[in-house]
């Protein structure tokens, strides 16, 4: 047999995890990332792991804060509405520095929303979300093959800077069935010092805690922390560079976006219009030098996305106003056709001769 | 392949195996003979990949189609339609059934397994995909089976190869996996009834009952 194998992106993402070396899974249904659960549900057992369906979201995510504060490789997964439910988590994993990995295969909203794909958590994921000042490293992929291999990634670099990472996808990433290579299994051996896994008599115990009840002290965690966040953005942004050689529109997207935004483009070019696509993968650190090197020759940006407009605001930032960016975007659960792309190009295009 | 068509057919197998691809074209298959068709979506547990996706076209053969109301609406309702009994009740037609995926999605399937088996005229068809991750081999298979039949209330009487890498399937992708089809034949006592594949892969195979499909289209076929 080839070593392809068809998966769903949401059993991608779970197997990958697997093999990632993560054996505590913590989780509860909900459409469109059901697949993880069942995944983790069948995989678990068979490995010694850990799946554990929670009474809720909220419990969930608390579950993944005792693994990882136990060193161990943690993941919870959920849609908009029960990501929403663990933000509360989420703050509390980044204010006791604990690397863990969240995916949220986004769903319409606000509230209860839809059951079909959306980009509309991106301020969610990147600007906090929950309470306090604080970043996840944010990875969208834009493929099957992607999600399985930005797992390892994102748990790595969860563990390096002791950030939690998100992984954004949404409904088509979770859905959509794909031939992808599987990452080699890694056997994880954790080296986590700081983890509360018994002193044993032989050391002083270890305290994970997001309480700081003395204002330097709480001052001086948060300085440490950006710090490291400063080093992030330095050394891990990932993105990449689409036809923009001689490109002089850019069109900035991710996830199923920029699957859309790259027909389109087929088809833009195919009429002589010169236009390229910057495809942020860390979503946070966005590529924001990248973004401001592009602006230095394109005429004008064009963000795509399934939002009522949230990444543009970080274009616009990361070019400082130096050109025009358009929205091109579909809401509610829909997607924007290649030839919706075309129309905002045209209209970009006329406007600008 | 006409040798051996029964009253009712139904279509159950792991999630991602492709049933709902080959209970529209086996549908489409009866109905080119001549015969009155109706074919249901007994899938409450996929809200993104149905049957309903092809009504206009299955409509537009004569060809009756039962799905939830509530499929492709957005409201993430796992009910079944009112007129299922009808399907398996009226022996006057064909009914081809697409079951949903693993035991969960076979859950469904047990409300109805009395009538199916009291009529004693149906072929209860195991859908094959040795390229998933979860059924790679014959004996990973057979478990998803069992599964299914004891959700289910009713044993499979026959196996189809399915195997594919989606858009990636070539003839070889097929060939490879006739071996694991034969041992899941003999792990189980049933027959291949017939292996499928896409129309451009199909004319490739040189095997015996072939079965070519056209694809539903997706709303994300893209690149």
């Amino acid at each position: 047999m080839s070593e392809k194998v068809l998966m769903k992106g949401n059993e991608a993402i779970a197997e990958a995890a697997i093999r990632a070396g993560c054996r505590h899974y913590f989780g509860y249904p909900i459409t469109p990332q059901t697949e993880v659960a069942a995944y983790m549900a069948k995989r678990m057992p068979k490995i010694g792991g850990t799946f554990l369906q929670a009474e809720s979201e909220i419990a969930a995510i608390n579950m993944i804060y005792g693994v990882a504060s136990a060193g161990l490789r943690a993941m919870t997964s959920s849609s908009s509405p029960g990501v929403s439910l663990k933000q509360e988590g989420i703050s509390y994993l980044a204010g006791s520095d604990l690397p863990a990995l969240i995916l949220n295969v986004q769903r319409g909203g606000p509230g209860l929303g839809g059951i079909q794909p959306s980009q509309s958590d991106y301020f969610q994921a990147t600007k906090g979300g929950g309470h306090g000042d604080y970043h996840l490293i944010v990875i969208a992929p834009a493929s099957v093959q992607e999600m399985a291999d930005l797992t390892a990634k994102a748990f790595d670099l969860s563990d390096k800077y002791l950030i939690p990472a998100m992984i954004l996808a949404d409904g088509t990433m979770g859905q959509m069935m794909e031939p992808v290579v599987l990452p080699e299994p890694v056997e994880y051996k954790p080296n986590k010092p700081w983890a509360v896994t018994g002193t044993k008599g032989v050391r002083e115990h270890n305290i994970v805690n997001s309480l700081y009840l003395v204002p330097e002290e709480l001052e001086r965690k948060n300085l440490e922390r950006f710090e490291r966040y400063k080093l992030v953005e330095e050394n891990e942004v990932m993105y990449e560079e689409y036809m923009m050689e001689d490109a002089e529109y850019c069109i900035v997207a991710f996830g199923i976006a920029a699957r859309v935004a790259k027909n389109a483009i087929t088809a833009a070019r195919a009429k002589g219009v010169k236009v390229g696509m910057i495809r942020p993968i860390t979503l946070w650190p966005f590529p924001k030098k990248a973004i401001a090197a592009a602006a230095e020759k394109v005429k004008a940006f064009v963000s795509v996305e399934l939002s009522m407009g949230q990444m543009i605001e970080d274009i616009k930032l990361a070019e400082e106003c130096l050109r025009p960016v358009v929205l091109c975007s579909r809401v509610g659960g829909m997607i924007p056709a290649p030839e919706e792309i075309l129309k905002t190009l045209d209209e970009l295009i006329g406007g600008n001769n | 392949m006409d040798t051996r068509i029964r009253r009712v057919t139904l279509f159950a197998g792991h999630y991602g195996s492709g049933k709902t691809n080959i209970a529209v074209n086996y549908a489409q298959m009866l109905r080119a003979g001549g015969r009155q068709v109706v074919i249901a979506d007994l899938d409450i547990v996929n809200p993104y990949f149905r049957t309903k996706d092809s009504t206009e076209l299955l409509e537009s053969e004569g060809i009756q189609i039962i799905s939830s109301e509530f499929a492709n609406s957005n409201v993430d309702l796992p009910a079944l339609p009112s007129e299922l009994y009808g399907a398996v009740e009226n022996r006057s037609r064909y009914a081809v059934l697409d079951i949903g995926g693993d035991d969960r999605g076979a859950y469904a399937l047990g409300r109805f397994a009395p009538y199916i088996l009291e009529e004693n005229d149906y072929e209860m068809v195991f859908v094959a995909n040795f390229c998933r991750p979860l059924t790679r081999r014959a004996e990973e298979a057979l478990e998803v089976m069992r599964e299914i039949e004891t959700a289910g209330g009713i044993g499979f009487t026959a196996i189809v190869n399915n195997t594919n890498l989606g858009r990636e399937t070539t003839a070889e992708t097929v060939l490879e996996s006739v071996h694991e089809a034969g041992r899941l034949s003999e792990l189980s006592g049933l027959p291949v009834l017939f292996t499928s594949a896409e129309d451009r892969v199909a004319r490739y195979l040189k095997l015996p009952d072939v079965f070519p499909m056209t694809l539903q289209k997706r709303y994300f076929d893209i690149n």
